[in-house]
């Protein structure tokens, strides 16, 4: 790997990468049977400054920042490294958000240059841009004579001299990540090149890249994890990135095999999956084959408690390993809470799953499991150089998680309030509930946010949701976190629940509930309430009219239990 | 050709088979996760079946953001 000391910036690093890798491949691209692209280092480079150049004809400045708005694909890096070689800063996007919430998010980030695929382009270019400052909008593959509604096309994007690289200082900003606040609040996290830098030199001694190491990236790349794992960490390594452009199961499946991987970053729900086809598999053995594989599982199980044996593994349940190539090492996990029994699933068949706990704000890993021996009770040791203390721990030792770190955000951007009360005296307070044990690893025991993390790594800030019952004819209403209401230590299967303070006429089990059913069918499943609550009372409210969540919160707690919840 | 009301009750035969629930039980204007009860990746599986049953390609932004069995049929059609 790059000795990452020695650069000051992520393009720097980049860079370097393709110097000492010209023609080791970086970048494979598969779309079902078909591979469509394979680029080496020198490739890479040589893509990404030609759209370089052609930013910097277009007047991109050093400190300009560019939003990327593409499904994973290697156009996605190399547009990356392109604004980073222009000085410029990233802001990832997720591509799977509403048109009104890209637009919003646009704006917010005050991006001059937009990079998209075409059929995103083609479902936001209807949208009021009025509000942004993007000059720039370069659409990938767009279809021959298709109307770009004043878009560039990306392939035919490029300047007419060799660009010059640009220099950024470690603590400039490289990425504005958004952890949040799609309808609400946006929390765009400034992170500096030194936070990337910072956590790829401390993440990769243990999960390294090598020429020839492969990581498959299924996890959206505007993800802390996947920018990492699946750009940052193998690019510094000299390793190569698979991208899927049809990403279902079945092709997941076979990219394993087909390209021998070694690494992927995955999220519960993922998972989870994995381990319901493989249960389904092992159920139809017959019951010889069956007993002989549970006797392996037993002896692997007990041979691998104190550390990871992978040859051991490999050699004792080789069909298992041989599904997942053979070349696995790790699956990387997070983005949410994994279940233990998961975890110990997928540990007894020795395949390793590195999981951890991290955030956005903290550029991605905070803790990780080293798996010696397996704990899947907790969420690991802090990485290196990353200190974490418990504040105000109760009797039990459960407190809030804050963390300190060179990998640790700048700031909120333009939030300055925000940033105020999320970094105090250097500290990142998390949110998070959690106690550390007696040998340094950290338990994760709810969340004193009101907030909730689904199994699939979405964070949703019940305010976001809010305006998708703007209007509701009630007195009022207001949506919470179920767990925020009433708190259990527990961080899986997290729901949000709306309530509602009717007029005192209304019927609210009749013509209200339909409507709160019809406006919940309208969000995406991930985002919708799973029930209501009827709250008698007046919010209690701010000066300003903005509603005491904290207090209405604690009231509805006291008052009420969790059988008042109607399910919808 | 297939009329969209041919392509729909083809979509709710076919979940109703993969996920084994009684294809009554099903109307066009469902919300998939809901009724069948499965998360995006089962949705996904789903989509895989319909495509070999049809013999198409749906690209997965076609599907992206798609809920009802009636969109999913329309944007079938579309590729039929």
């Amino acid at each position: 790997m790059l000795n990452l000391s020695q650069y000051e910036s992520v393009g720097a690093a980049l860079t370097g990468a393709i110097e000492h890798w010209p023609d080791e491949v970086c970048l494979i691209e598969a779309d079902r049977e078909h591979e469509r692209c394979r680029l080496t280092y020198r490739d890479f480079g040589a893509a990404a400054l030609r759209l370089a150049g052609g930013l910097e004809e277009n007047g991109f400045a050093p400190g300009d920042r560019a939003a990327i708005l593409m499904s994973n694909q290697s156009k996605w890096l190399i547009s990356a490294y392109a604004v980073f070689f222009c000085g410029g800063v990233l802001v990832p996007l997720d591509y799977k958000l509403t048109p009104a919430e890209h637009v919003a998010l646009l704006a917010h980030s005050k991006s001059r240059v937009l990079i998209a695929e075409y059929p995103i382009w083609r479902a936001l270019s209807d949208g009021d841009f009025t509000s942004t400052r993007v000059e720039t909008i370069l659409v990938t593959e767009a279809p021959a004579g298709a109307d770009l509604a004043g878009a560039k096309r990306w392939e035919e994007f490029r300047g007419h001299k060799a660009p010059e690289f640009r220099p950024r200082k470690c603590q400039e900003a490289a990425c504005i990540v958004y952890s949040s606040g799609t309808g609400g609040r946006p929390k765009g996290c400034v992170l500096t090149h030194d936070n990337y830098l910072q956590q790829c030199a401390a993440v990769s001694p243990l999960w390294p890249f090598w020429p020839g190491a492969r990581y498959l990236s299924i996890i959206p790349t505007n993800h802390a994890i996947d920018f990492m794992g699946g750009f940052i960490m193998p690019f510094t390594g000299g390793g190569t990135v698979v991208h899927l452009r049809t990403l279902r199961p079945e092709y997941i499946r076979e990219a394993f095999t087909r390209y021998k991987i070694t690494y992927m970053a995955v999220v519960p729900l993922i998972l989870k999956n994995l381990e319901r086809g493989l249960r389904e598999r092992f159920a139809a053995l017959p019951p010889m084959k069956k007993r002989m594989l549970n006797a392996l599982v037993r002896i692997n199980r007990m041979a691998t408690r104190g550390r990871p044996r992978l040859w051991l593994s490999r050699a004792l349940l080789k069909d298992v390993h041989k599904a997942f190539g053979g070349e696995l090492r790790a699956l990387l996990v997070g983005g949410a809470f994994t279940e233990p029994k998961t975890l110990e699933f997928f540990h007894d068949l020795g395949i390793q799953i590195a999981n951890g706990y991290g955030c956005t704000e903290a550029c991605t890993a905070i803790t990780v499991n080293d798996m010696k021996p397996f704990r899947p009770d907790t969420l690991g040791k802090p990485v290196a150089g990353m200190q974490i203390r418990i504040v105000n721990p109760g009797a039990d030792g459960v407190g809030e998680v804050a963390v300190r770190s060179k990998t640790v955000m700048s700031h909120y951007l333009d939030d300055p309030e925000l940033t105020a009360e999320t970094i105090v005296d250097g500290w990142l307070l998390t949110g998070d509930l959690g106690k550390i044990d007696a040998s340094g690893h950290l338990q994760l025991l709810g969340r004193k946010k009101n907030m909730i993390v689904t199994a699939e790594g979405k964070n949703i800030y019940p305010e976001d949701i809010e305006n998708a019952f703007d209007s509701l004819p009630v007195k009022e209403f207001c949506v919470f976190a179920v767990n925020y209401l009433w708190p259990q230590r527990t961080m899986i299967g997290e729901q949000l629940v709306l309530v509602v303070h009717p007029d005192a006429a209304q019927n609210v089990n009749g013509a209200i509930r339909g409507e709160v059913e019809r406006r919940n069918q309208r969000l995406v499943p991930y985002k919708r309430v799973s029930g209501y609550v009827l709250w008698p009372e007046d919010f209690p409210r701010t000066a300003s009219l903005k509603i005491k969540r904290n207090i209405l919160a604690e009231k509805i707690g006291r008052q009420l239990d969790r059988s008042a919840v109607q399910p919808l | 050709m297939k009329t969209l009301e041919q392509t729909t009750d083809e979509i709710l035969g076919l979940a109703a088979q993969h996920f084994k629930i009684p294809r009554s039980e099903l109307a066009p204007t469902d919300d998939f996760y809901k009724k069948l009860k499965i998360d995006s990746l089962r949705a996904l599986e789903l989509i895989t079946r319909l495509e070999n049953h049809f013999g198409i390609e749906l690209p997965d932004y076609e599907v992206q953001g798609v809920t009802d069995f009636r969109t999913l049929a329309s944007r079938i059609q579309a590729r039929l």
